[in-house]
C-alpha cells in the first residue's frame, strides 16, 4: 500500500504518530514509487526554503520611523505637554474653548433647564472646530506639494522639506483622526492619501537624487493628489465662510 | 548607540527614543520580510511592521533582558500578522489552481524552458515560488508559512488561526500542492540544482 501525498507531507513535517512515522520511514526505504515521490516533495520544499521574499524599498527604515515617531511621542507626552508644545494644537484648543464657552452662554440664554443637548448642534460644533485649522493645514501641504512638483524644492537638499513634512504628518494625523471621529469618510480618504506622501517626504534622504525627487513627484501625481488637496482646501474655505455667514446672520 | 540589542533595549526602556529608533533601523527589514511572507503583499506587510514595532514599544517593560530581542520581536510580528490575517479572512476570495495555470501561461514559461546556467535557474525557481505563494489563499499562506518557515505544529497553527485541526491540515496540504504545481515545470532542473548543492 503506497503512501498518499498528504501522508508524505505529514511525514515530512513530522506530524504523524511515532508508530506511523516508523512505518512510513521503513516503507520509503523499500518502495521506489513512494521514495521518488517523497524525494520530489523534498526538492519542492527545499526550493521554497531557498526563496527570499522581496526586500522593502531603500529608505524603508526611515519611512517606518517617520510613521512611528508621532505615535510614540503621543504615548510619551502627558496630554498637557502634548497640546502646549504645538502652536497649531494650541490654536485648536483655543478655538474649542471659545466654542464651548459660546455654546455654554448660548445654552444659558436659550435652553430650558433640564433639556438634553442637541446632537446635531454638537456635531456642528465639532465640524467647525475641524474646519478652523484644516484650511491652513491644507494650504501649507498644498504649497509644499506644488514646490516639489514644480522642481522648486529639493535641489539643494531635502532637510528643510523633511522638517516641514514631519510637522505636517503630525498635524495631518490629528485632523484625520478628528475627521474620522466626525464620520467624514471623504475627508479621511484624502487626508490618508496626503499622509502617505508626507511620510515619504519626511523619510527622504538629506541629499535626494534626481530619481528620488522624480519618485516623490510621481507619487504626488498618482491619483491626482494635488488636485484633490486643492479641491478639498477650497471646499473647506467655502464651508468656513458659510459657517461664518450663518453665525453672523444668527447674531444680527 | 550601543552595539548590542540588550543595551539598546535598556536605553529605550528608559525613554531614550533614539535607542528605539536604532532598534527600528536594525530590525524593521527582517520584520518586513516575515510580514510579507505571511501576508503576501507590501501594503499589509508595512502595516504589520508598524503594528509590531508599536506593540513592541508598549511592551518593552515586559521584555526580559536575557532573551533575544530579535526572537521576541519576531514572535510579536507573527502574532500581528495572524491578527491581520484573521481580521481580513472573511474578505478573502481564495485563488484556485486555475489561477496558477493562467499565471504560468501569462509568464510564457514552458516546462522545457529551464536555463542551463545555475544562476538563471535559481532566478526562475524564485519566480516560480513567488507565483506559487501568490496563488495561495490568505489562510493557506499563513498556515503554510507558520508550518514550513516558523516550525509551528498543526495544532498550534489551528489554534492561532482559529481553524479546526483538519482545516489547518488541509490548508497546508493545498498550499504544498500549489507549490508543487508551480515548480512542476522545473522538476528536472530543481533535481539538478539540488544535486549541485551538495
Amino acid at each position: 500500500m503506497h503512501l498518499t501525498d498528504d501522508e508524505l507531507i505529514l511525514h515530512h513535517y513530522g506530524e504523524r504518530a511515532p508508530t506511523d512515522t516508523a512505518g512510513a520511514a521503513a516503507h520509503l526505504e523499500t518502495c521506489r514509487t513512494c521514495g521518488a515521490a517523497y524525494a520530489q516533495l523534498q526538492r519542492t520544499l527545499a526550493a521554497v526554503d531557498d526563496s527570499r521574499p522581496p526586500e522593502p524599498p531603500a529608505g524603508f527604515e526611515r519611512a517606518v520611523w517617520a510613521r512611528l515617531q508621532p505615535e510614540l511621542e503621543h504615548r510619551q507626552r502627558t496630554w498637557l505637554a502634548w497640546w502646549v508644545f504645538s502652536p497649531a494644537r494650541l490654536a485648536l484648543v483655543a478655538t474649542l474653548a471659545l466654542l464651548v464657552a459660546g455654546a455654554f452662554l448660548a445654552g444659558r440664554m436659550s435652553t430650558r433647564p433640564g433639556a438634553a443637548p442637541d446632537p446635531v448642534a454638537t456635531s456642528k460644533v465639532r465640524e467647525r472646530v475641524l474646519l478652523a485649522d484644516l484650511g491652513d493645514h491644507l494650504d501649507r501641504s498644498q504649497a509644499m506639494l506644488i514646490e516639489l512638483v514644480s522642481g522648486g524644492a529639493g535641489a539643494s537638499g531635502m532637510s528643510a522639506e523633511r522638517e516641514r513634512a514631519e510637522q505636517l504628518v503630525s498635524d495631518n494625523r490629528l485632523y484625520r483622526q478628528t475627521a474620522a471621529a466626525t464620520g467624514n469618510a471623504a475627508l479621511v480618504t484624502v487626508l490618508d492619501e496626503l499622509e502617505r506622501v508626507l511620510v515619504d517626504i519626511a523619510a527622504s534622504p538629506d541629499v535626494a537624487s534626481a530619481n528620488d525627487l522624480e519618485q516623490v513627484r510621481r507619487e504626488i501625481d498618482t491619483n491626482g493628489l494635488l488636485f484633490k488637496v486643492r479641491v478639498l482646501s477650497s471646499d473647506v474655505r467655502e464651508r468656513q465662510r458659510a459657517a461664518m455667514r450663518l453665525r453672523t446672520g444668527q447674531s444680527s | 548607540m550601543p552595539h548590542t540589542d540588550a543595551a539598546t533595549v535598556a536605553l529605550a526602556r528608559d525613554g531614550d527614543s533614539e535607542a528605539f529608533r536604532a532598534l527600528v533601523e536594525r530590525h524593521s527589514r527582517a520584520v518586513y520580510r516575515l510580514a510579507y511572507r505571511m501576508t503576501g503583499n507590501a501594503q499589509d506587510a508595512e502595516d504589520v511592521v508598524q503594528d509590531t514595532l508599536l506593540k513592541a514599544y508598549k511592551q518593552l517593560g515586559r521584555f526580559e533582558s536575557r532573551a533575544n530581542f530579535s526572537t521576541w520581536l519576531h514572535r510579536i510580528a507573527v502574532n500581528c500578522a495572524i491578527d491581520m490575517i484573521r481580521s481580513r479572512a472573511h474578505r478573502e476570495s481564495a485563488h484556485d489552481t486555475a489561477d496558477l495555470d493562467m499565471r504560468h501561461a501569462d509568464q510564457g514559461i514552458s516546462p522545457g524552458s529551464a536555463s542551463p546556467e545555475r544562476l538563471m535557474l535559481s532566478a526562475e525557481v524564485q519566480e516560480r515560488v513567488t507565483a506559487g505563494m501568490s496563488a495561495l489563499s490568505r489562510m493557506e499562506r499563513a498556515a503554510f508559512v507558520l508550518r514550513h518557515f516558523e516550525g509551528h505544529s498543526i495544532e498550534e497553527i489551528s489554534s492561532a488561526l482559529g481553524l479546526k485541526t483538519n482545516a489547518a491540515k488541509h490548508s497546508i496540504f493545498r498550499a504544498v500542492k500549489k507549490m508543487r504545481l508551480a515548480l512542476e515545470p522545473l522538476a528536472g532542473s530543481t533535481e539538478r540544482l539540488a544535486g549541485t548543492k551538495g
